[in-house]
């Protein structure tokens, strides 16, 4: 390599470079900045003032935004039941089509073609399917049973309800306990100084956790009224998240065949000769062989879970609360309420959920590179 | 020499000193337009023969004007606003854009400082007083008048087929009282009393049901801050909505408007509340014959109040086609435009000396109502809040919707109003 | 044992099968109800075949779609052309000329891939305003190419990394300069990875929503933005947007359907790494 080449390649490059520093990462700090303040968006000539956490503020506690907390809950059960059915199905259609089929590449097509399909395609078609007077709940009348009643996408039922006043310690109980259980783990390893560090925040998560009540006097000068309100699991995204279910295990599915391919056929021996049955085999052996693909899947699927936003309008529309996604209101109140530093503070908040899923992969992949380097 | 340069220069002085003046000069200014004029609207399909119409008489009275339809369809407006919104801040404004009159222009593109104020051509028309006062005071601020009215509809109807209504053994309710009771008599027949369809459609029975329960004048109140929203009188609004809910059908939410006033024109429901447009769906587009097959009432107890929205055209800063928009603004006020353009929309002229022959049934009955009916200005439609408030009552409807919790959506509406529409 | 693995098979067999008929039912419904008369779409009735038929609703699709189809194919070719060019010029670099930092740098416009687009939306669209490019299938196109830059480059970097550093040395050892070496003696063989970024790209743009509904006007809305306010419209006609979707759906279907192995390399390439 002449220092010449190299040259000309970083050239080459630095478009690039530049393009994705401003486009990602400086729009991302000033998205950000804009949250920060009250701009509104169609003057001719704004008059911007910085706020500070204001619209943060309002969002998580003014009671006309009780559509953003349960567009918050939504977003986080959407991402939960997609990654988890998607794996789950994928997986099983994969380790069904490795039992040597005829018309193997058959099948296969029927479960991939709808990752063809866009978003809006798919929610057209799945809430014709939907009707609730029609589609899916006549379906049974065919095979002789009687009319479904579900409303499906109308349903305004809803379960697992939580005071969101309340969530905060919820949560940071959760922390507690899931530190405790890494700290306990890395005593296990005698990794001292790890426990320690992990150690401390569970310990800290728990105090924080007990101090923490909705009627102490801190919330109280935020909250506009001391009711509780009741978020939980809404029933009516249930369409939704079997569309999408449906259009993106194909790629779960995918990525399994191909790792299943790709596992040794000495493997395979040696656990037959074990005395292993299929069942066995697949969750015992290749289950844990598999692991870096559930991870990319897991990673690949919660980065589609915040991309809903088509879907959902192509299902449900724009004002229906109980299907309702982060993307959906952020959209809203920047482009119909006109509220462009609030549509920020949502886009932030989206974003800052997008990176729970995305900086523990980042720092697993990193601790596998090293470990291997 | 010298005398006849100076002249010259004294001349060109007086010429700049005029050429100079500000917006109104140019709106007073009546020369003949030439070049082209964009219009841009969201009336597609059935309302297209309306802006036709009056597209054809401009072009008859300015030939050298090119005139572009510019129609964006889908959704009374949404995708319209939307493709808007984007083209006022892209800097490539319209030559005049449909708008609803009122706040909805106002908060949205008056506060933005992108209209220009029309108060010297309403003089120049003679508009302030071809227009009922109640109207002007609502299409304008105290900066000014901000765009023409080309038609009225009104919000607080009741719909219903006659035949039906006789059928069933009940009568036409003049009040929510009486509504109750005929709606319990419906159910024991297994018809649906109220249909009801997706969330904006919550929004506009919301409004007739405020109307109803705190009359006119404070109903105006709750626009002007002087009423709270969470002040008990107003939180009756969302008491009888709460009831009224209970004799609607449950798959609203999944419904077009149309499909719920299909519903009651097949009988499957009695009666349903929405603006005058269902007027023009079910005698054009059902061809059903208005006061025989279908009927009207105001909706229960806002007999003499008149709820108005008004499609009409302002003028945007930086029009391309200045002198072209102004002609069509003055088209669009005229008699001879709003006659030539309501008989066809199935909406109503905002002028008060409009010629009522040229409309049909319903169209004369709403005419005399608004000559003579107290007016009060629409929310669902814009005219009197922003739609940053709009768009925050759709999410506490839908909150209602889902929890039916008085108290709290009381309080959220007056949490909303605070925040979006006490700030202008 | 005979009859248990006969059993194990119509097991296998079945639920395939079972899987592959609750797939199909979305596909058979949409068509289903696109060739049925208007008056005959009633809700309960919708699983039933379209007897009698009509093909009425897919010209009448069509003739809408018309232009916006029109606006997809510019705006899918042209952002699909500069993607490949400018990702097989990273990658090229990315996998070949590890210059101080690169691998940093590499990591740096990956992070691009992951990001929701709401964070970046109202920058985006202030400032492809101000430019003036909004309104237009420009700016479409230019936003597309800019984020679509983390995954090419990911992509042709795959590619670039299967052919041995060699080639390089021994065609500068016969003193090709830079360029040479790229067009003549790299291009070549990463003709795979030009198919599949270009069919990774085309897919994402032809079907994407959020951007074609913010940032284009009237008269350069893609078909998805179409779609969607045909489907969201007043008095839905639902075999007009069964046909609608379905036309919406055909181009990437049918490169899916011949050319679905690249398809696939397409998919797993963003995930399965080395």
């Amino acid at each position: 390599m002449n220092k010449k080449s190299n040259f000309i390649s970083f050239l080459l490059i630095v478009p690039s470079i530049v393009l994705v520093a401003v486009f990602v990462y400086g729009f991302i700090f000033y998205t950000f900045y804009i949250s920060l303040t009250d701009w509104e968006g169609l003057s001719l000539h704004p008059s911007i003032s910085f706020v500070g956490l204001r619209n943060y503020i309002k969002l998580f506690t003014e009671l006309s935004f009780q559509r953003f907390r349960q567009d918050f809950f939504n977003t986080i059960y959407y991402s939960f039941f997609l990654i988890g059915f998607t794996l789950i199905i994928g997986f099983l259609l994969a380790v069904l089509l490795d039992r040597k089929m005829k018309g193997e590449n058959i099948w296969r097509n029927i479960f991939l073609y709808p990752l063809a399909l866009s978003f809006i395609v798919t929610g057209t078609v799945w809430r014709w399917i939907f009707a609730p007077e029609g589609g899916l709940n006549v379906l049974p009348t065919l095979l002789g049973g009687k009319a479904l009643s579900f409303s499906w996408l109308s349903s305004r039922v809803s379960t697992f309800h939580v005071d969101w006043f309340a969530f905060p310690r919820l949560l940071l109980l959760a922390v507690f306990i899931m530190f405790f259980l890494w700290g306990a783990n890395a005593l296990f390893h005698k990794r001292y100084k790890k426990m320690g560090i992990l150690g401390a925040i569970s310990i800290l998560s728990l105090l924080l956790g007990c101090l923490y009540s909705p009627h102490s006097r801190v919330f109280t000068h935020f909250l506009e009224t001391s009711a509780a309100e009741w978020k939980g699991f809404e029933y009516a995204t249930i369409g939704v998240i079997i569309a999408a279910v449906w259009q993106y295990s194909g790629y779960a599915m995918a990525l399994y065949t191909a790792g299943l391919k790709g596992i040794d056929v000495s493997i395979r021996d040696a656990a037959s000769i074990d005395g292993l049955n299929s069942i066995q085999f697949y969750s015992r052996i290749a289950l844990p062989i598999l692991r870096p693909i559930s991870l990319s899947v897991v990673v690949v699927i919660a980065h589609i879970s915040l991309k809903l936003f088509a879907l959902i309008m192509a299902m449900a529309g724009p004002d229906n609360g109980g299907t309702s996604h982060l993307s959906i209101s952020m959209f809203l109140q920047t482009f119909r309420a006109n509220q462009f530093a609030e549509g920020a503070a949502i886009a932030s908040i989206l974003f800052m959920l997008a990176m729970i899923f995305i900086i523990p992969y980042l720092i697993y992949l990193y601790s596998q590179k090293r470990n291997t380097a | 020499m010298k005398k006849l340069l100076f002249i010259l220069l004294m001349v060109c002085m007086q010429v700049s000193l005029f050429a100079g003046g500000g917006k109104e000069t140019d709106l007073a200014k009546e020369g003949t337009p030439t070049g082209k004029l964009e219009i841009f609207s969201w009336w597609a399909g059935d309302e297209g023969p309306a802006l036709d119409a009056l597209v054809r008489l401009y072009e008859k009275k300015y030939p050298d004007v090119e005139v572009l339809n510019a129609t964006v369809a889908g959704g009374s407006g949404v995708n319209a606003k939307a493709v808007l919104k984007t083209r006022m801040l892209g800097g490539n404004p319209p030559d005049t854009f449909q708008v609803h009159a009122g706040q909805e222009l106002i908060g949205t593109w008056v506060v933005a400082e992108r209209m220009e104020d029309l108060t010297t051509l309403f003089k120049k028309e003679g508009w302030n007083k071809a227009f009922p006062k109640d109207l002007v005071n609502l299409l304008g601020t105290k900066e000014g008048i901000w765009s023409v009215p080309v038609n009225i509809h009104r919000s607080n109807v009741l719909w219903y087929v006659p035949d039906n209504i006789q059928k069933w053994g009940v009568k036409v309710p003049e009040s929510w009282d009486d509504f109750f009771k005929t709606a319990e008599v419906l159910k024991t027949q297994g018809i649906v009393p109220l249909a009801l369809a997706t969330n904006w459609t919550v929004m506009h029975l919301w409004e007739s049901i405020a109307l109803a329960t705190l009359g006119a004048d404070d109903y105006a109140k709750l626009w002007n801050a002087s009423l709270a929203f969470d002040d008990p009188k107003a939180k009756k609004i969302w008491d009888v909505l709460d009831k009224v809910l209970q004799y609607t059908n449950k798959d609203a939410s999944s419904l077009s408007w149309q499909q719920a006033m299909d519903m009651v024109v097949s009988g499957k429901a009695a009666f349903n509340i929405m603006g005058d447009w269902a007027a023009g769906y079910m005698a054009t587009t059902l061809n059903l014959k208005p006061g025989m097959e279908f009927a009207w009432n105001a909706s229960p107890g806002t007999k003499g109040v008149f709820m108005f929205l008004a499609d009409s055209f302002g003028l945007p800063v930086g029009a391309p086609n200045k002198t072209a928009a102004v002609a069509w603004l003055r088209l669009i006020g005229s008699r001879e435009g709003s006659d030539a353009f309501n008989p066809l929309k199935g909406s109503i002229s905002a002028r008060r000396d409009s010629d009522l022959s040229l409309y049909n049934a319903y169209g004369q009955s709403a005419a005399k109502s608004f000559q003579k009916d107290r007016i009060v200005g629409s929310l669902t439609h814009g005219v009197v809040s922003n739609e940053n408030f709009m768009s925050g009552f759709s999410n506490v409807l839908e909150g209602f919707l889902k929890d039916r919790n008085t108290t709290f959506a009381a309080q959220a509406t007056q949490s909303l109003a605070s925040d979006t529409l006490l700030r202008k | 044992m005979m009859r248990r693995r006969l059993y194990d098979r119509y097991f296998l067999y079945g639920t395939i099968a079972f899987f592959a008929l609750i797939y199909s039912l979305p596909a058979y419904m949409a068509i289903v109800t696109a060739l049925k008369y208007r008056k005959d779409i009633v809700l309960a009735h919708a699983w039933n075949l379209p007897i009698p038929f009509t093909f009425h609703a897919f010209s009448e699709a069509f003739k809408l779609l018309l232009p916006n189809v029109v606006n997809s194919i510019i705006l899918t070719v042209t952002a699909t052309i500069i993607s490949a060019l400018i990702g097989s010029i990273n990658g090229y670099v990315f996998s070949k000329y590890k210059f101080p930092g690169s691998e940093i740098i590499f990591v740096f416009l990956l992070l691009g891939m992951f990001i929701p687009y709401q964070i970046i939306l109202i920058p985006l669209f202030s400032v492809l305003n101000t430019l003036h490019l909004t309104g237009s299938l420009i700016g479409l196109i230019v936003t597309h190419v800019v984020y679509g830059i983390s995954i090419v480059t990911l992509i042709f970097r795959g590619f670039y990394d299967r052919i041995p550093q060699e080639i390089i040395e021994s065609g500068s050892i016969d003193g090709a300069g830079f360029f040479t070496i790229y067009l003549k003696l790299m291009l070549p063989l990463v003709m795979n990875g030009f198919i599949v970024v270009s069919i990774w790209q085309f897919t994402q743009i032809w079907n994407e929503f959020l951007w074609g509904t913010t940032l284009t006007g009237q008269s350069s809305q893609p078909i998805t933005v179409k779609l969607a306010q045909l489907a969201g419209g007043q008095a839905v006609a639902w075999n007009l947007t069964m046909a609608g979707a379905f036309i919406s759906a055909l181009p990437v279907l049918l490169i899916y359907i011949f050319l679905g192995k690249y398809f696939i390399s397409g998919l797993l390439a963003g995930s399965v790494k080395g």
